[in-house]
């Protein structure tokens, strides 16, 4: 970590993006995570994709729990309101404030001991809701607030680094999403900004709960050998099925494909994700065949990523199923929510 | 209670209840015969005391034919409709001597009537619905308005109006109309042919009810969340306070819902469990939509951790707590006010909540609307602590009024245009020196950015440790909680300037005021304060220190309220005598009187003698 803080003051030969920012307008306080934690750098893809997609500083709306992941909602996008709940309750949080305004985005980041162990329930209920979300677990293993215990993440045979075995099996997000019909889930790597930006871009562009598990190495308790959340374990093990780009609102799709191995879906905003299939043999519409090829890679040691399911044709979104106007309700005037006193006298009638 | 019209002492004053077995549908007989007394001018009270269970255990229906109006229950009971073979032997003995008792004699059950000093009234219910009527759920159901065409015929219910309230009900299905009225006939006419009606306790014909209805509070405050301007209710089912979000979406249903284009202007979410459902609520309010939750003790109990984070980052908050029996999961169905000092001092940490106490469904309708509007000037959580009594039973309440010149009251919410104007915008400093500082809603402009947190943070927002920026903030929540009288209801009082007062909340005031009535009567003139909220108000204070001799009646064994009141004003502890009642039954008066007098004879010195 750097104990500077960077002046605000852009050169002005910095990049803009359509709103005329630069990516220095997207960045949140200093972080106060340990040098090297993989933490950091998904909060700089946060950063690089809320720049790419021009998003306006006071229409995201930033939500975490409890735990190291958590604090990072404060290093990015400073022009955003965060909301730091209590640990493993932030999906309900969401619910309650997407509820409240559909119109701003949200996006949400958690841990794998926030999300995996004392939040989910909360976890398994938001994404049943289909809370229009993006929800990135920052997963490497271990507690490091309290100092290195296995979360539930942990694979069988994990070591501490103080030599303890894990002997628990670990509870894949991943799998868990698909298993309960999540309409976007996503794999990455902390160390793989090239695969995380576009996919973050989707997630949060993507009409429902978009699910995306970081990999994302904690240096200081979960970095040795015979980890299995290592960077150099990660590295090792890493299969990228489904690389995806993203292709904005009114773009042009500019990369030529090889045919029969794009496959481009199109986002409710008119947004465009294209998936390069790197298995010919994956399609990433199935969900049953997702979840089969994952298990089966996961056999192997291999942890599959990329945009791993997709679903844009379910209409299961909470506000679409709650049929809500387009208008947020938090905006609906006064006037048009009281029924008024002469509805209330005539409903008297009633209790006589 | 003795009347004030010779000879007529068991007209419109007495006690009906009816004995019957969960799930068979006498809920809607038993309404009927009150409805159709209190449309004869009546004024009348029902306590349903029911089993927490769907079908087959014995559930009790009380009416209180009441022309003084009292809205408690009565302790005796005058005629007892005997429909549970299982509880027969239980309800013989509760009848008070020179009552009456309706049995179903199709199977004659002499053997249980023991005592001589009841009339029994033997009707062959089950011979004549099966004689005629077909079907097995359709005989047990008809075998429900049979007895009201009985219990009609004996205590001279209008019946005519009893059929205008069967053609109300079923108005679009002339089959069950039909049925219900021959049903109802079938009973009516076997008293008429075969025996001597009506009986001494009757009903007569009066105009008290006018301007009033009967309704529980649950349905009060589920409306009153409507006309507050709520779009979002976030809950997890529990007993009683289930039938509160029932209410709410009904009327959402019916008020909010676009005929054009079938939008709702409304969300509710049933939550995963209570933790989840206030989780919501915060996230709602945060985001500037009026939200609440419905719950009850075992919920709050589980909301402990969030409504502390909304106490300490200052995040609007509604609660309707409807209290039942606790410890644990205690008697679901049944009443109590045991949650006072959970929901006072909920969370860890120094916490402290606004909360509310409706006495009757028609606060719970005014309070449900003052909830919010206390919620977002404070900025902080807001208890409404009704109870299973007043939530789930009928109450006899004047008409609710509306004043359609109402707009919520949004508290310090600054708006993008105000944002623009400052230099710079921070969540916590107290500008205006009234301890309420000011917020902005996510999406309206990047100056009113700020991070929510749990976690210790200075004036500005910020995450600090620095204990001087830590303290500044808490301290500024004391002052801010010191400050929250001057929004809240203010008690209610009648005193007299005597020396012996009593101080309660909520349902209990039924029964006080009977009690006071009594007391009155045999010359003891006691003054009554019932707290509306806390913290509490300077009136408060100011009765507490005018009487020597104090009761605080509750329905908890520990005495929460007084604990309240010796903890939160200068009161002497020896000045506060408690009155108790913790059975889960509602109040009675009785007990009241009892220990009032009891008191009071122990210690002559403190006779209730008027101060000048």
């Amino acid at each position: 970590m750097s104990y500077i803080n960077k002046p605000k003051v852009a050169h002005p030969s910095l990049p803009i993006n359509d709103l005329g920012l630069t990516r220095r307008q997207y960045e949140g306080s200093m972080s106060t995570l340990c040098a090297g934690c993989g933490h950091d750098s998904v909060t700089a893809a946060v950063v690089e994709a809320c720049w790419g997609l021009s998003m306006q500083p006071e229409q995201l709306v930033k939500l975490s729990g409890i735990g190291c992941s958590s604090k990072t909602t404060a290093y990015f996008v400073s022009g955003s309101h965060g909301f730091n709940a209590v640990h493993g309750r932030m999906p309900s949080i969401a619910s309650g404030a997407n509820a409240a305004n559909r119109g701003l985005t949200y996006i949400g980041v958690s841990g794998d001991g926030d999300s995996l162990s004392i939040g989910i329930g909360q976890l398994v209920h938001v994404i049943r809701r289909n809370v229009n979300m993006l929800y990135l677990i920052e997963n490497n293993g271990v507690y490091g607030l309290t100092k290195g215990q296995f979360s539930a993440s942990a694979d069988i045979g994990t070591k501490a680094k103080r030599g303890e075995v894990n002997s628990s099996p670990p509870i894949d997000p991943v799998l868990l999403a698909l298993n309960l019909g999540a309409t976007f889930v996503a794999r990455s790597f902390s160390g793989d900004k090239a695969q995380l930006v576009p996919l973050i871009q989707a997630g949060l562009r993507h009409n429902g709960f978009a699910l995306i598990d970081v990999l994302s190495p904690c240096v200081t308790f979960n970095d040795h050998e015979g980890s299995t959340k290592s960077y150099t374990f990660t590295r090792e093990h890493y299969h990228a099925a489904v690389e995806a780009d993203f292709v904005p609102r009114a773009a042009e799709i500019a990369v030529d494909y090889p045919a029969g191995e794009a496959i481009p879906v199109s986002l409710h905003d008119g947004s465009r994700v294209v998936l390069r299939k790197l298995d010919p043999a994956y399609d990433p519409t199935d969900r049953a065949a997702a979840y089969h090829y994952i298990e089966t890679k996961l056999a192997q040691n291999e942890y599959v990523t990329g945009l791993i399911h997709i679903d844009e044709t379910a209409a299961t979104e909470f506000h679409s199923v709650n049929r809500t106007p387009a208008a947020p309700l938090n905006s609906i005037p006064y006037e048009k929510l009281s029924p008024g006193r002469a509805a209330l006298d005539k409903l008297m009638a009633r209790y006589r | 209670m003795p009347s004030l019209i010779p000879g007529a002492g068991k007209v419109n004053d007495f006690v009906v209840k009816f004995a019957n077995v969960n799930g068979t549908g006498s809920a809607s007989a038993n309404s009927l015969i009150m409805k159709a007394i209190f449309r004869m001018g009546v004024p009348v009270t029902g306590k349903n005391y029911f089993p927490s269970n769907i079908q087959g255990l014995p559930t009790w229906y009380e009416i209180r034919v009441t022309r003084d109006a009292y809205a408690a229950r009565a302790t005796q009971v005058d005629i007892m409709v005997a429909m549970n073979a299982e509880t027969y032997a239980k309800d013989v003995r509760e009848l008070a001597s020179g009552g009456y008792l309706i049995y179903d004699s199709t199977w004659p059950r002499s053997s249980l009537l023991q005592r001589g000093d009841i009339t029994v009234i033997p009707v062959p219910l089950a011979k004549l619905v099966n004689e005629n009527f077909d079907g097995v759920r359709n005989r047990i159901l008809l075998k429900n308005i049979a007895y009201a065409g009985v219990l009609a015929a004996l205590i001279d219910v209008d019946l005519e109006i009893i059929s205008t309230l069967l053609g109300e009900s079923y108005a679009k299905k002339p089959k069950l109309l039909e049925s219900n009225t021959r049903a109802l006939r079938l009973g009516y006419d076997y008293v008429k042919t075969h025996l001597t009606s009506p009986l001494p306790l009757r009903v007569e014909h009066m105009d008290k009810t006018r301007g009033h209805i009967m309704i529980d509070g649950n349905t009060a405050a589920g409306l009153g969340c409507v006309y507050a301007g709520a779009t979002v209710g976030a809950w997890y089912p529990i007993t009683p306070s289930t039938s509160l979000m029932d209410a709410f979406k009904g009327f959402c249903e019916r008020y909010r819902v676009d005929p054009d284009t079938g939008e709702r202007n409304f969300a509710i979410l049933q939550a995963e469990d209570e933790l989840a459902a206030v989780g919501m609520v915060l996230g709602a309010s945060w985001n500037g939509a009026r939200a609440f939750t419905p719950t009850s003790g075992p919920g709050i109990s589980l909301m402990n951790e969030f409504v502390g984070l909304a106490y300490y980052a200052e995040v609007p908050c509604v609660i309707f707590d409807v209290q039942r029996v606790g410890p644990s999961t205690g008697m679901p169905t049944r009443t109590q006010q045991s949650d006072i000092m959970l929901c006072a001092y909920a969370s860890h940490g120094d916490t402290r909540h606004v909360l509310l106490f409706p006495a009757n469904p028609e606060e719970c309708f005014y309070m449900a609307v003052q909830a919010f509007d206390i919620a977002e000037r404070l900025q902080t959580p807001v208890f409404v602590l009704s109870d299973l009594d007043i939530g789930m039973n009928d109450w006899m309440c004047p008409d609710l009024d509306w004043d359609d010149a109402y707009r919520p009251d949004r508290g310090k919410m600054l708006s993008s245009e105000e944002l623009s104007k400052l230099e710079k915008f921070y969540r916590y400093v107290d500008r205006d020196d009234d301890a309420i500082p000011y917020r902005t809603l996510p999406g309206t402009n990047p100056k009113g950015a700020y991070f929510t947190r749990g976690s210790g943070h200075n004036q500005y927002g910020a995450y600090t440790e620095d204990s001087i920026e830590y303290q500044l903030v808490l301290d500024r929540l004391k002052r801010k909680f010191a400050g929250a009288p001057k929004y809240l209801p203010k008690p209610v009082t009648t005193a007299g300037g005597n020396e012996v007062g009593i101080v309660s909340v909520g349902s209990c005031d039924g029964a006080i005021r009977e009690a006071l009535d009594v007391l009155e009567r045999q010359k003891i003139p006691v003054d009554y304060l019932r707290v509306r909220a806390f913290p509490f108000n300077n009136d408060v204070e100011a009765f507490l220190k005018a009487h020597s001799t104090i009761f605080v009646v509750e329905q908890n064994r520990d005495a929460q309220l007084k604990s309240l009141l010796t903890l939160e004003t200068a009161v002497e502890k020896a000045k506060l005598h408690s009155i108790l009642s913790y059975s889960g039954l509602p109040m009675s008066a009785q007990p009241i009187v009892d220990g009032i007098r009891a008191k009071l004879e122990e210690a002559p010195r403190l006779s209730a003698v008027p101060r000048k």
